[in-house]
């Protein structure tokens, strides 16, 4: 298991593995917004939780078709199967190496760009707290997105169709505690609501993901 | 432990292709698939990989036995060729008990071993391809064309190989066009073809998926 999870980030280190895309385009996203908005102080503060949750599950998206599409290409993920792992526990390896890949990096650059959009001084905390729970759950969904669409050619429309609606309720709860942290406000209950989404996800899904890997390798 | 498949149906893509297939392979032996393009070869030996169910009967070993190698070989083109043969060395749990030099070695590749594997010919990969069933340890070879793209002297080296195998009790169950000099068994898959009127109608819910 660890040699899958070493390899996959060796994959996405190398030339070519996407391991700056995610990153690059929230960055893009985020550095745009207030030129589009305006130099208004007050509103980009009020906005900044949402537009950085936003653009973190769009960057999120944007790489989920590469976690099983390239294994299935070159055949590696046949072979993948025959050897004597669990699909479970491939598909949970999976995950974490896109977590680790693109997760990760966006929690840790998500404070910086919450400097561009003015985003309150109570806000910095939550808003990454809120991130690191939440985006565990993007790739486990997301996974399991990839899954269901990897013998599919062009499948990454339909895979952010299948995907989008079971990201909302990880964005409606993840912006909702960055937004009550930036404003000082209660917040144990979307956080709660957001721990146990990641929680619920990353102890169900790897056996649903499975499950559908094994009928699309048939 | 001696290999027994009885009865063996199986399908691809929901229609039916083989039908009543049956053999034995003792250790040490091997056994040559023939039939034209598109009789099932691919889908039986599939079938034995566990990376499939049949329609109907019996594989009397576990998929965990046999060791798999189809038409794509599963390189990672950024990976240098011992990292590749690592990977499945570890991802099999042999790394420590075999090594990746004998397999380098077997096929010739010791002196490409630092390359990136997406740097190397053809018949190279397919080479890198074979290698890894050396370090997968398990005892039943399944080999899907595996000639393809190698040269004269390659695929004496993979007979070598193969012959080797089955000398240390292993088997093998090839689908091959061409001859590879082995003492093997033949099956002809011809006459277990599966009639398209004979296809059942099942309303498996499965097959909603296919």
């Amino acid at each position: 298991m660890r040699a899958l999870l070493l390899r996959d980030l060796r994959l996405a280190m190398r030339a070519g593995g996407g391991f700056g895309l995610g990153l690059a385009f929230f960055l893009i996203v985020v550095v745009l917004v207030p030129f589009g908005v305006g130099p208004q102080t007050e509103l980009l503060a009020r906005i900044a939780p949402g537009i950085l949750w936003i653009g973190a599950l769009l960057a999120c998206l944007l790489s989920l078709d590469r976690i099983l599409a390239l294994d299935w290409e070159d055949g590696s993920l046949d072979l993948i199967a025959t050897a004597p792992v669990p699909l479970e526990a491939v598909v949970s390896v999976k995950a974490l190496a896109h977590w680790l890949t693109t997760g990760l990096p966006l929690v840790l650059a998500a404070p910086v760009l919450g400097l561009l959009l003015n985003l309150p001084a109570p806000g910095y905390g939550w808003l990454t707290l809120s991130l690191l729970l939440g985006t565990p759950a993007l790739s486990v969904i997301g996974t399991f997105g990839a899954a269901l669409t990897v013998g599919l050619k062009r499948g990454g429309l339909l895979l952010s169709l299948l995907v989008l609606p079971l990201y909302v309720p990880v964005l409606i709860f993840g912006a909702e505690v960055a937004r009550r942290g930036a404003e000082a406000m209660a917040l144990t209950t979307p956080l709660a609501m957001l721990a146990g989404i990641t929680c619920g996800t990353i102890a169900l899904l790897p056996f649903a993901s499975a499950a559908v890997l094994r009928m699309n390798l048939r | 432990m001696e290999l027994v498949v009885d009865q063996l149906s199986v399908a691809r893509a929901g229609v039916p292709v083989l039908r009543g297939v049956a053999f034995r392979l003792a250790p040490g032996r091997a056994l040559l698939l023939r039939g034209p393009n598109g009789v099932g070869k691919t889908t039986l030996l599939r079938v034995l990989a566990g990376l499939q169910p049949p329609l109907a009967g019996r594989v009397s070993l576990d998929p965990d036995n046999f060791a798999y190698a189809a038409h794509a070989d599963g390189i990672k083109s950024t990976l240098s060729v011992a990292e590749n043969l690592n990977f499945w060395a570890d991802l099999h749990g042999t790394r420590g008990s075999t090594g990746i030099e004998v397999a380098l070695a077997a096929f010739h590749l010791s002196d490409l071993a630092e390359r990136a594997a997406g740097a190397l010919s053809a018949g190279q990969k397919r080479r890198l391809g074979l290698a890894r069933l050396l370090v997968t340890g398990r005892p039943i070879w399944i080999l899907d064309e595996p000639t393809v793209s190698l040269d004269r002297d390659a695929v004496t080296w993979f007979a070598d190989v193969v012959r080797a195998h089955l000398a240390n009790g292993g088997s093998a169950i090839i689908a091959s066009h061409i001859e590879l000099g082995l003492d093997a068994e033949v099956i002809e898959l011809e006459p277990f073809r599966a009639s398209w009127s004979s296809a059942t109608n099942d309303t498996d819910f499965d097959e909603a998926f296919l």
